[in-house]
């Protein structure tokens, strides 16, 4: 290992090329944080994003029309405004109407941090999409099928969880991954309230090292490995998924 | 509520149904006594589906009394599981559950709305599939089966939940030729066992073999019924009269 970094140290020297999140130990740990911070924020939204949408689409077919309203309201707002805006909307208008706590160092802070509300808010915004996904798949379910079960003695959260969520949501796996690949790439916008990711790292880096052009290359094949990788297991989850002699 | 085997188990008293402006049902009127095995016929669009899909509640009745072992069916506090649990129904489409196995298809239900365990409705299901002779096909997907087993399995899901009296809606007329022959022998092997069945069917010599009593309706009404004797070589209504010359 260290001799890698070494070779890196000397490519410095030698070509002019920075990469010191590769020799300089402080520097990797300042990557490697922002590394699993991207990884812990994607999969702190993914969940929560995936729990809104089944919950919204489930209210999205209440017979209360009040119910329907609201989630039609959220997905609107959510959907038809820019995510950036979003995330500042939540950080610096709700944030700041919080109260504080009192914190190890005798100061005040926030209730919640950068990560928290960026967590929040991307939930709610990839959230917004997922309604609409699962909605498309649950409305994709024959109508004769939940019929059968409903004729069996089902109870409508029964239907629900256990015909057609499962069947809705091997319809829309594509468009639901489709939506967590963006929602990966999106959470680069928590660089903006300072959240401690690949993003924001890099960026303290290049401030301190003057090399934005060997960050800004680093970080694109960083990103485009990672959502690969991410890209692939969806597709195999896909494949793994299909019912042997269901649908094409 | 005190139902005695004496009484009718099914007790349909001049059902008034209509989807909006349309009155479907106008004024349907029949018992169906333990053990009997009715058949239903008549017309394309003349509401042999409506009707039975009134018994087990899948559509709500205007006018009129449904009673299944007591129970009124057209009563706004009605608890549907319970009616549900005495009532099966199999469909034209089959309405398998895509997503699960013939034998899991057959389980479901027992383990999810009679909290039975899971080991014993296991073994309830492989005899139920073997019952609808269907070994060897537990562990195939209903994309996997011909229409004929697809359809017996149905039946068999239907079976599982030990119900007191089926409803068969045309469960013939989606199969080919071929194939119609197995599953109307498995629906008298249930008769001759003593299930009572409410069958829909376009099969006129099936109902003769197997029908207690006959039911021609037409435009919603009852025209005229007997036993398949009678029903079929005396017939007085020029409209049953027409109907079966076209049919036979
Ligand atoms: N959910 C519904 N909404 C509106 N109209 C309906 C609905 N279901 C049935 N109908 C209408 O009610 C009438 C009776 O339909 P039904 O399905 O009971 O006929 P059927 O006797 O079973 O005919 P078939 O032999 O073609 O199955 C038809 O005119 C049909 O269009
Ligand atoms: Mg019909």
């Amino acid at each position: 290992m260290e001799y890698i970094f070494d070779w890196f140290r000397v490519l410095y020297q030698e070509t002019g090329i920075n990469l010191p999140f590769l020799y300089d130990e402080y520097d990797r740990n300042r990557m490697v944080e922002g590394f699993f911070t991207t990884i812990w924020l994607s999969l702190v939204c993914l969940f929560f994003s995936a729990i809104i949408g089944i919950i919204g689409a489930w209210l999205q077919g209440s017979s209360f029309k009040w119910t329907r309203r609201i989630v039609n309201g959220y997905i609107q707002i959510f959907r038809n405004t820019p995510p950036l805006v979003q995330l500042y909307f939540f950080y610096f208008a709700i944030g700041t109407l919080l109260p504080r706590v009192d914190n190890d160092w005798g100061g005040q802070s926030p209730i919640l941090g950068s990560f928290a509300w960026a967590a929040i808010s991307l939930s709610f915004f990839a959230g917004a999409f997922n309604v609409e996904i699962f909605r498309s798949g649950i409305e994709a379910v024959p109508k004769s099928t939940v019929e059968a079960a409903e004729a069996l003695g089902f109870s409508k959260l029964q239907i629900y969880r256990d015909i057609t969520l499962p069947l809705a949501f091997r319809v829309v796996l594509p468009a639901l991954n489709n939506n967590l690949v963006n929602l990966v790439k999106t959470t680069t916008l928590a660089y903006a309230i300072a959240v401690p990711e690949m993003l924001y790292e890099a960026n303290q880096i290049w401030s301190d090292n003057v090399n934005v052009t060997e960050m800004m290359v680093f970080l694109l094949f960083a990103y485009f490995l990672l959502v690969g990788i991410l890209v692939g297991a969806m597709n195999r989850w896909e494949r793994a998924m299909k019912i042997p002699g269901y649908g094409g | 509520m005190s139902w005695t085997p004496a009484e009718p188990m099914v007790s349909i008293k001049n059902v008034h149904k209509s989807f909006g402006d349309l009155h479907v049902l106008k004024g349907i009127s029949l018992d169906v006594m333990k053990g009997d095995v009715i058949c239903i016929i008549g017309p394309s669009g003349s509401g042999k589906s409506t009707l039975i899909r009134c018994v087990n509640a899948l559509n709500d009745i205007q006018k009129g009394s449904i009673k299944v072992e007591g129970i009124e069916v057209n009563d706004p506090k009605l608890d549907k599981l319970q009616l549900r649990r005495k009532v099966g129904m199999v469909f034209q489409q089959y309405n398998l559950f895509p997503h699960r196995t013939a034998l899991q298809n057959v389980m479901m239900a027992p383990v999810r709305v009679l909290k039975q365990d899971k080991s014993i409705a296991e073994e309830t299901a492989r005899a139920l599939i073997k019952k609808v002779r269907l070994e060897g096909k537990e562990d195939a997907y209903p994309g996997e089966l011909s229409g004929g087993q697809q359809q017996r399995v149905a039946i068999a899901r239907s079976l599982a939940m030990q119900p007191d009296v089926i409803l068969f809606d045309e469960v013939t007329a989606a199969l080919d030729p071929e194939t119609v022959g197995e599953v109307l022998e498995t629906i008298k092997d249930l008769a001759e066992d003593g299930m009572t069945c409410i069958l829909v069917t376009h099969e006129m010599g099936f109902a003769r073999e197997v029908a207690d009593h006959i039911y021609f309706t037409d435009r919603g009404i009852i025209v005229e019924h007997g036993p398949p004797e009678t029903f079929f070589q005396n017939a007085k209504d020029s409209r049953t009269k027409e109907f079966l010359s076209q049919i036979l």
